[in-house]
């Protein structure tokens, strides 16, 4: 429990660093960016569906795989489709 | 072991992707290392922790993905906010979900168990609901205006009072109905916490769902005892909340007003009342004032977008710079409708991000501009924002393009901006107005000063 308790401190500063140096002409590809990592609560569903033993969680658990994958692939794509035009 | 290995090598990489976006030139890289970083941790899942459902789970991928890319390769750049919310918000339902799911199988649960459970239930469905609302809102299918519930405010109390009472039950004596109730409430407490947010000050809830569902996810770090959960969770809860933050100062009031304060209908400025003069020019005037001038500074604001005149600012600016003018963009942090919007919309129209200049950059210097064009903004350089307290903007930083030399005001009508509230700016003796369509203004002002 304080493992992850540790983890999840140290996590905040590590995010607090490194958000604070991006560029403020790049908040939006931040925002969508954080927005496909968020996305990771995918490996979550993942695992929850397939460990399932009822019905119930079964259902539960691919609704969010559906959700999250959605939220992984068009996180990242929307990201780097406003990249693309930064490069230049 | 391994699997905790691959775990760390997905952290690693959701943190070089976010280090790549302090600079525009190594974004695309970092994004590319995110998203590499997502494939391993869940591949990895799926390899080590799939015992039944293998090919449900496919099938439920395959379904996401088909939605997903077609979703966010169309989209256009000025409705990337709704897209943005909307992604989030399944990422919260998703998380919800989740800590749903884990609750019915694991029968014995210690307290910190549940703890984690309703708080990922919780700010997941507040979120979910509330990145929903905030789609609708910037998509437009329902006013953009603040909608003021009969007792709203006390509605609100008491849902987030009943969601503290139910989460305490929840852990006291653990039911699956409970927690079903939980997310009801959660849901209502989203739409509750949204629908008071007046349009422009949208980028702020963005922000905070976002964190939001950043702070579930990692919750629901602690439900599976997953440290990459936990790890990737709060690192959207960090940029989230650096961003509300951001956002917060950029409009000069803080969190609690801007979320609570619905905007107070600002006195309607004396219509009719008298007819105050304004300096209203020709696109040759204008033309003749840009094309000889040394210095310009472009204020550009969302109507510019609305108007689709991206690409009709940057020629105009390309041509003025043929001729030996100096040109850049003056972007405020809220300009666009969420933070760093402008940004993206004039990227795509080619706008070099050298050219793109902030607040701190251009005021300094502003007495020296010679002519400053605010194209589609407003309330950015309402100096009633600097000079009158009891503006309903006052407070919020402004470019200062009243102390430049001279003002070209392009805008439609003499409508107050988004705000409501009537601009001084306009009045002002230095200030030619160029009324019409942004895009039509421009383009004609651009065979104007090609031809001097």
């Amino acid at each position: 429990m304080i493992d992850l308790l540790t983890i999840f401190v140290l996590a905040v500063f590590v995010g607090f660093e490194v958000v604070s140096k991006v560029s403020t002409i790049l908040h939006t590809p931040l925002m969508s960016g954080a927005n496909a990592i968020h996305g990771v609560i995918l490996v979550g569903a993942i695992l929850i569906t397939g460990s399932a033993e009822s019905t119930l969680e079964m259902v539960l658990g691919l609704l969010a795989v559906f959700l999250a994958t959605v939220n992984v692939v068009g996180g990242f794509v929307v990201t780097d489709r406003m990249l693309e035009m930064f490069k230049k | 072991m391994i699997v905790q290995l691959m775990y760390l090598v997905a952290a690693l990489c959701f943190i070089l992707a976010l280090k790549g976006l302090s600079s525009p030139k190594y974004a695309r890289y970092g994004n590319f290392i995110g998203a590499f970083g997502m494939l391993v941790a869940v591949v990895t899942a799926y390899v080590h922790g799939v015992v039944h459902n293998g090919l449900w789970i496919l099938v439920a991928v395959a379904l996401g993905v088909v939605v997903g890319i077609p979703a966010a390769r169309s989209v256009k750049m000025t409705a990337i906010p709704q897209m943005v919310a909307l992604f989030n918000g399944v990422g919260g339902a998703a998380a919800a979900l989740v800590a749903l799911a884990e609750f019915f199988a694991v029968p014995d649960s210690s307290v910190m168990f549940r703890l984690a459970t309703v708080l990922t239930v919780l700010i997941g469905s507040v979120s979910f609901s509330g990145s929903v609302v905030t789609f609708l809102k910037l998509q437009e299918l329902m006013t953009t205006r603040p909608v003021l519930l009969p007792a709203g405010q006390q509605l609100a109390i008491a849902a987030g009072a009943s969601s503290v009472v139910l989460c305490a039950l929840t852990i006291v004596s653990p039911t699956g109905f409970l927690l079903w109730l939980l997310a009801a409430v959660g849901l209502a407490l989203g739409v509750l916490f949204v629908l008071p947010v007046g349009g422009a000050d949208v980028p702020i809830a963005i922000s905070l769902l976002n964190a939001f569902t950043g702070l579930a996810v990692a919750a629901s770090g602690y439900v599976l005892a997953n440290t990459l959960l936990i790890v990737a969770g709060t690192l959207v809860g960090a940029s989230g909340t650096i961003l509300t933050r951001l956002m917060a100062q950029a409009m000069g009031r803080s969190l609690a007003n801007i979320l609570f304060g619905a905007f107070k209908a600002a006195p309607v400025a004396a219509l009719g009342e008298e007819q105050r003069t304004v300096k209203s020019g020709t696109v040759e005037d204008v033309a003749i004032l840009l094309g000889y001038a040394n210095n310009v500074v472009v204020v550009p604001g969302y109507g510019l977008a609305v108007a689709q005149a991206q690409h009709a600012v940057r020629e105009l600016v390309s041509q003025l710079e043929k001729r030996g003018v100096s040109v850049s963009y003056g972007i405020h942090p809220v300009a666009g409708r969420m933070p760093g919007h402008m940004n993206v919309l004039l990227a795509e129209a080619d706008v070099p991000y050298e050219q793109l200049k902030e607040l701190d950059d251009v005021n300094p210097g502003i007495t020296s501009v010679d002519v400053a064009v605010v194209v589609g903004a407003n309330d950015v350089v309402n100096p009633g924002a600097r000079d009158e307290p009891s503006s309903p903007i006052y407070g919020m930083p402004i470019f200062d393009v009243d102390r430049a030399k001279s003002v070209v005001f392009m805008k439609r009508s003499m409508r107050p901006g988004f705000a409501g509230v009537d601009n001084e700016l306009l009045y002002n003796p230095k200030t030619t107005l160029l009324f019409g369509d942004a895009k039509d203004s421009l383009t004609k002002l651009l065979a104007a000063v090609k031809a001097l």
